[in-house]
């Protein structure tokens, strides 16, 4: 069972993020990411993450892939969808791509391999009994707090900058 | 039960899927989705490793990582709408004001 | 032959599947009835009669409008989008019939009990706007385009309102369980509601901006927009959306009946000199299946008298059986948590012939200036309550 969900979400993630970074029309791009974003939260439900796949469903589909979509319907994308798809430096694109690529794989056969078994099973007891989001708020308000209010600060910042930036007119 | 490493194997793959994305589409908007791509692959990562040294602090690097693509979002696809206001244009060829 | 304990092992473990199938199977048919229901409310309001000609009242109304939609022409328009026009009216019906599976019917009847329920909800709710934006989208014509922009914005605005009416009332509770928010409002003796009076306010303007009922019917206004989003749909298409607005009008009224109005449980559940409510289920349906033999006395025709009088003979039969004392246990979470959802509905369309629409800009300007201030000024308020509280609790 384990192993039949980990394969169907990694081939979800997979071709929808092949489909994503080939399709011609920006909109079908963005569902394919959406497809993807669904799968890699499927698998967080599998590592046990169930707060941050709840956060990648509200956050990134229904908050950031939205606002993609709106953008995406607010410009004309006719006059791109005439136009070829790659970019005029795609061909050194892709060399940077497969360096990248010819790495990842030399660490792969280089690597020692990771315990297979988690080591999570001397925690988990305790984690099980308070629940994910409880484990998971307690670390948050306790341990980074202060980055906690960075980030919401952050979040303010942007959202001036967005406002200011798309307002003709202030 | 799946090794993580596998996990890990995965999360690469979709890096490099983003990396590909980035470098090699036309369309300024699916460049910058192409970055979503490479935070989910950290994201996967850093929960996979979480899960196996059993510690909650991966998921709050996970949890900043979406704020801070949020933010990213929202600043990005404003200066994007700006760009094409001012240049009616979203091909990532067309902005070379600071090539030389 | 297996024994009972088997039999009864068997059953718990196929009752979510069974649940699953059930709501599969009947919510289309039901929320055809709401639709009546909402028909016959709108007629009620405005003094007139609504629907009476197919059946007894009207009452297989539905069952046609159904047949006529599903025999209609699927008109894809030219120059669509064709799959993501042949797939956005899905989307929204998936999610909103995903968010079922949490909802907790009563202690027994539910698919799932998630520790993050309630974020489970918000996500699929989230995901159901892609639907609308979609098909406005895939359409490839001016009127959909605009109703699927205002809608989107009109959903994003309202879903963080909505989201702090929501963390408003878990802080309370405590859990992001849907069964567990109930329990502690078993426990605590009170309605949430009654600590969270601006939480539900909000609330319940947020979930009616969310599922585009008027008076924020923004997006399919149709004396502006002809139908919005939906202006190039027809047939059966069409009908998965207006499925996916009823599906989605039911969840947030569950999320609204769980979070404040204590789910299953009945009217002071603790209070045992009121044990006698437990009856109450049992002599409403006799006394609803005693107004329909009344009506069918009145009835014209001799198919509808006998139609009229089935159907109350039936509400009488199943109402003595939920008198029995055995049975009482089972039904009475479903039919407080049906009860009450169907109050929610009814508030629903109260408002909806009572407020004429707002426009578009008043609209932002109540979602942004009024409500998502007014939210978090509840949150920030709960919060040093509960620390108070706390406080005072631990020092004594």
């Amino acid at each position: 069972m384990d192993q039949f969900f980990f394969y169907m979400f990694s081939a979800v993630i997979l071709v929808m993020a092949l489909l994503c970074v080939t399709a011609k029309n920006a909109v079908h791009s963005a569902i394919f990411l959406i497809g993807t974003l669904l799968g890699v939260a499927g698998l967080y439900l599998h590592l046990g993450a169930e707060f941050l796949a709840g956060v990648q469903v509200i956050l990134y589909v229904g908050g950031i892939m939205v606002l993609f979509l709106f953008v995406i319907m607010l410009v004309n994308i006719d006059q791109t969808l005439k136009e070829a798809i790659f970019s005029g430096q795609w061909k050194l694109g892709l060399i940077g791509v497969a360096l990248l690529g010819v790495e990842l794989v030399w660490f792969v056969a280089k690597g020692t391999g990771l315990p297979e078994k988690p080591e999570t099973h001397a925690a988990a007891p305790a984690a099980a009994q308070l629940g994910n989001v409880q484990q998971v708020g307690d670390v948050l308000f306790q341990s980074y707090l202060l980055p906690f209010e960075i980030a919401s600060i952050l979040l303010l910042v942007a959202m001036v900058g967005a406002v200011v930036m798309a307002k003709k007119r202030i | 039960m799946i090794p993580v490493s596998w996990y890990l194997i995965l999360s690469a793959v979709l890096f490099v899927l983003g990396v590909a994305g980035f470098l090699i589409k036309r369309n300024v908007i699916t460049v910058f989705m192409s970055i979503e791509l490479m935070l989910n692959a950290v994201n996967l990562s850093f929960v996979a490793f979480g899960y196996m040294l059993g510690d909650y602090n991966a998921h709050i690097f996970v949890f900043f990582v979406m704020v801070v693509a949020a933010a990213e979002a929202a600043v990005g696809l404003a200066i994007i709408m700006l760009m094409y206001h001012n240049r009616k244009s979203l091909n990532v060829d067309d902005i070379e004001l600071l090539k030389f | 032959m297996p024994s009972t304990a088997q039999i009864l092992d068997w059953l718990t473990i196929a009752k979510p599947y069974i649940i699953m199938g059930l709501v599969v199977a009947v919510w289309p048919l039901v929320s055809g009835y709401i639709v009546l229901m909402e028909r016959k409310v709108m007629a009620d309001m405005q003094v007139r009669l609504g629907p009476m000609r197919v059946g007894p009242h009207g009452l297989l109304q539905p069952i046609a409008d159904a047949l006529k939609l599903l025999i209609k022409e699927d008109i894809i328009p030219a120059r669509v989008d064709k799959w993501v026009f042949w797939f956005a009216p899905v989307i929204p019906v998936l999610t909103a019939l995903t968010a079922f599976a949490v909802l907790p019917f009563s202690q027994r009847y539910f698919v799932a009990e998630l520790n993050v329920g309630v974020i489970f909800i918000l996500a699929m709710t989230s995901i159901g706007v892609l639907g609308i934006m979609l098909g406005g989208w895939a359409s490839n014509s001016s009127y959909p385009l605009l109703g699927a922009l205002r809608s989107t914005a009109q959903l994003v605005s309202y879903e963080v309102a909505m989201g702090f009416a929501v963390v408003a009332a878990v802080m309370v509770a405590g859990s992001l369980d849907m069964v567990n928010i109930v329990k502690h409002q078993q426990a605590s003796g009170v309605w949430f509601i009654f600590y969270q009076p601006i939480g539900f306010f909000i609330y319940l303007v947020a979930a009616m901006a969310e599922t585009n009922r008027a008076p924020f019917d923004m997006p399919e206004a149709e004396s502006e927009l002809v139908a919005g989003f939906m202006t190039e749909y027809s047939g059966f298409r069409w009908a998965l959306y207006f499925l996916a607005e009823y599906s989605n009008i039911f969840v947030v009224c569950s999320i609204a009946t769980t979070l404040f109005f204590g789910g299953w449980l009945r009217p002071f559940p603790n209070v045992a000199w009121l044990n006698f409510l437990d009856w109450a289920p049992a002599v409403m349906l006799v006394g609803v299946g005693a107004g329909c033999l009344y009506l069918a006395g009145k009835q014209l025709s001799a198919a509808n008298k006998i139609g009229m009088g089935v159907l109350g003979a039936a509400i009488i039969a199943v109402g003595l059986a939920f008198g029995v004392p055995m049975v009482i246990d089972y039904v009475s979470g479903p039919f407080w948590f049906l009860f009450k959802v169907a109050v929610m509905i009814y508030m629903f369309m109260w408002a909806r012939f009572t407020f004429p629409r707002y426009r578009y800009d008043q609209l932002m300007q109540l979602g942004w200036k009024w409500m998502i201030p007014l939210g978090m000024a509840n949150l920030l308020v709960t919060g040093v309550l509960i620390l108070v509280k706390m406080q005072y609790w631990s020092a004594k």
